[in-house]
């Protein structure tokens, strides 16, 4: 009889080198660049690809076990939240419109990053990366799903959430958050991973999921808190991915610097136009506020993502030059970005509405500047005209800027009386743009951006009715067909909350659990 | 510059005049009145008189603002790619230079919006 001998077990170092090291082999028969087609193209120089360090040392066993454990806490969790009619207890209905937001424009967003991440992960030669971006690939599908599954007890209840990819992938300004990860994933392997690796998951990230879940929480919604919390261990694995990615490009070659530093200062850009949506929500939608989007952006942004770009400058990265003109905007972008959804409420998916007189004075209050001299009188006319009843929906398109897609609702840097307007002639058509940053992406890859797919200018070219509409009858309503093409119902999913069946119902059903009706 | 990519990238343009049916672009902002959160995207037959567009569109694009019926058009300042243009309203879009996707504004002198706050 054999002797059972207990073998020794392997050091988590050991695993991880054994787990994800030496898994290649050197092909014979077929070239290396046809097996990794997309590496050389966009400039970047890896020598060799073993240098990559992967600071978590994570094996994919051990991801299954982490990640299984966390999803039973999870679910238990949005069950308990759901069997308890949790939605009764979000401090007022109009924080549901915060929800909407985030499923309509940013949990689809995590679809596409996994797909983007599985791509990357591809086309490296290199294993140690490749295992990196199997695993993150992974945990945003999962961030998908469990941002569905949560939000889908807020469905059962609420309106504008019933078809949140077919909006994703048509309402106006849903084309924001897509463009920009459209625009992510149709780069190379390395701009993606600077992109959404660094840019987005490293420098920005703060300031889109710590505004959403610290709002969840702070506003007595704990399913959306249960699955950032969920989500939080994965974010800090991929904050430390994303500024893994930078060093390591950076230390390969220093061809790669000047490349880099044109990625991160474009995609530095891309991401803050994108969270103008978080700048409004955090000022103006979540009935109990955290903080203001300028307090966050000096914290997140100008405190620790300064402290982050010293660090890098031994690497030769500085940084991006737009953080001057973000400095000057951080006074004005929440006020703009909501007054035009207050403008277009008739064509969101959620509901707008004026602050009441104590939110103004918070306003003021956070933005001294500001808010009194050039906001707060538009705004008091709003709601004087609403109260009246000829509350103010703009039914004329907007101009809308080439790269960002948002509608050119952005004044000057340092003149927030202009609005700022910039233009390109490029193979004899004309590109308009929000901004300076904006129109340098734009001339640095205008056969990309010539093929945006701007809302305003589909709508006027037929492409967003229904199949067989008739734009050309007589009594044509643009509105009601492009709402029917969103799959949106006009008086339910849109328009002021104040007139809203959500605010009805909420406070029908909350009086029916805290009164004898 | 030009964009990085593994063949020859070439695509057309989403938004040249042919796919507007007959209509071309244009663009028109009212300046110092920024309670219309961005200038306005009109389809317009180049065809169509100038003058049509003042007595005929702007009253519905920004008739909602307290400052629109107090205009005085004939002291109305146009700017054309930010720079000052004259129009003539007798005459088409076409005849008075506009093109697909041109961006006109119109000042009006003495008017500043709500309070004054430029909205």
């Amino acid at each position: 009889m054999d002797m059972q001998v207990a073998k020794k077990k392997l050091g988590l170092k050991e695993r991880y080198a054994v787990m994800t090291r030496g898994l290649d082999w050197t092909p014979s028969y077929q070239k290396m660049e046809d097996i990794y087609p997309y590496i050389a193209y966009e400039g970047i120089k890896i020598h060799d690809w073993d240098k990559w360090e992967d600071p978590f040392r994570l094996t994919m066993d051990a991801y299954w076990k982490y990640q299984a454990e966390k999803e039973r806490k999870l679910y238990a969790i949005i069950d308990a939240f759901a069997q308890n009619n949790g939605h009764l207890n979000v401090t007022d209905a109009r924080y549901l419109n915060t929800v909407k937001l985030f499923i309509s424009g940013i949990s689809p967003l995590e679809y596409v990053a996994h797909r983007g991440f599985a791509h990357a992960g591809r086309q490296f030669p290199g294993p140690g990366p490749r295992v990196a971006c199997l695993m993150q690939s992974l945990d945003e599908i999962r961030h998908a799903q469990t941002q569905v599954h949560a939000i889908s007890n807020y469905n059962k209840y609420y309106n504008g959430m019933h078809d949140f990819h077919h909006a994703h992938d048509r309402v106006w300004f849903l084309s924001v958050p897509k463009s920009f990860f459209d625009d992510a994933i149709t780069a190379g392997p390395f701009e993606f991973m600077v992109s959404i690796g660094f840019s987005f998951e490293y420098v920005l990230t703060n300031l889109l999921f710590v505004p959403f879940v610290s709002g969840a929480a702070y506003n007595g919604d704990m399913g959306t808190m249960t699955f950032g919390f969920s989500a939080q261990s994965d974010e800090a694995r991929h904050m430390t991915l994303g500024l893994e990615v930078i060093k390591f490009i950076l230390q390969q070659d220093p061809a790669n610097v000047p490349i880099v530093q044109r990625w991160i200062d474009k995609w530095t850009w891309r991401g803050y136009r994108v969270l103008t949506l978080v700048a409004m929500m955090m000022d103006y939608m979540l009935p109990k506020r955290t903080m203001s989007w300028k307090e966050a952006w000096e914290v997140y942004f100008e405190e620790n993502g300064g402290a982050l770009f010293k660090d890098l400058a031994r690497y030769g990265i500085k940084m991006p030059d737009c953080a001057a003109q973000i400095a000057l905007e951080k006074d004005h972008l929440s006020h703009q970005a909501w007054s035009t959804f207050y403008n277009y409420a008739a064509a969101a998916n959620f509901h707008t509405w004026m602050p009441d007189e104590d939110e103004m004075a918070w306003l003021s209050s956070k933005y001294p500047e500001s808010y009194d001299k050039y906001y707060r009188p538009r705004m008091e006319y709003w709601r004087e005209e609403a109260a009246k009843g000829n509350r103010f929906y703009n039914k004329t398109l907007p101009m809308l800027c080439q790269t960002c897609q948002i509608p050119m609702i952005f004044t000057e840097p340092g003149d927030p009386t202009k609005l700022c307007y910039r233009e390109v002639d490029y193979k004899g058509d004309k590109y308009h743009f929000c901004s300076d940053h904006c129109k340098k992406i734009f001339e640095d890859e205008p056969e990309k951006y010539v093929q945006a797919w701007l809302p305003v200018h589909q709508i006027y070219q037929g492409n967003c009715f229904p199949e067989g509409t008739d734009p050309t009858v007589e009594g044509f309503d643009p509105l009601a067909a492009v709402l029917k093409y969103y799959n949106l119902e006009f008086g339910r999913d849109n328009l002021d909350f104040e007139v809203s069946e959500d605010r009805k119902n909420f406070a029908e059903w909350r009086g029916q659990a805290t009164k004898n009706v | 510059m030009a964009v990085a990519a593994v063949k020859q990238y070439e695509f057309a343009s989403a938004d040249t005049v042919d796919k507007f049916h007959g209509a071309q672009l244009l663009y028109i902002g009212w300046e110092d009145h920024l309670m219309f959160c961005a200038p306005f995207a009109f389809p317009f037959p180049p065809s169509m008189p100038f003058g049509d567009i003042v007595a005929g569109v702007l009253p519905g694009a920004f008739g909602y603002h307290p400052d629109f019926a107090k205009i005085d058009w004939s002291k109305a300042e146009w700017l054309k790619s930010g720079k000052p243009w004259q129009p003539d309203a007798a005459k088409s879009l076409a005849d008075n230079g506009l093109k697909h996707k041109d961006v006109i504004r119109f000042r009006t002198p003495g008017l500043t919006g709500i309070k004054g706050s430029f909205s």
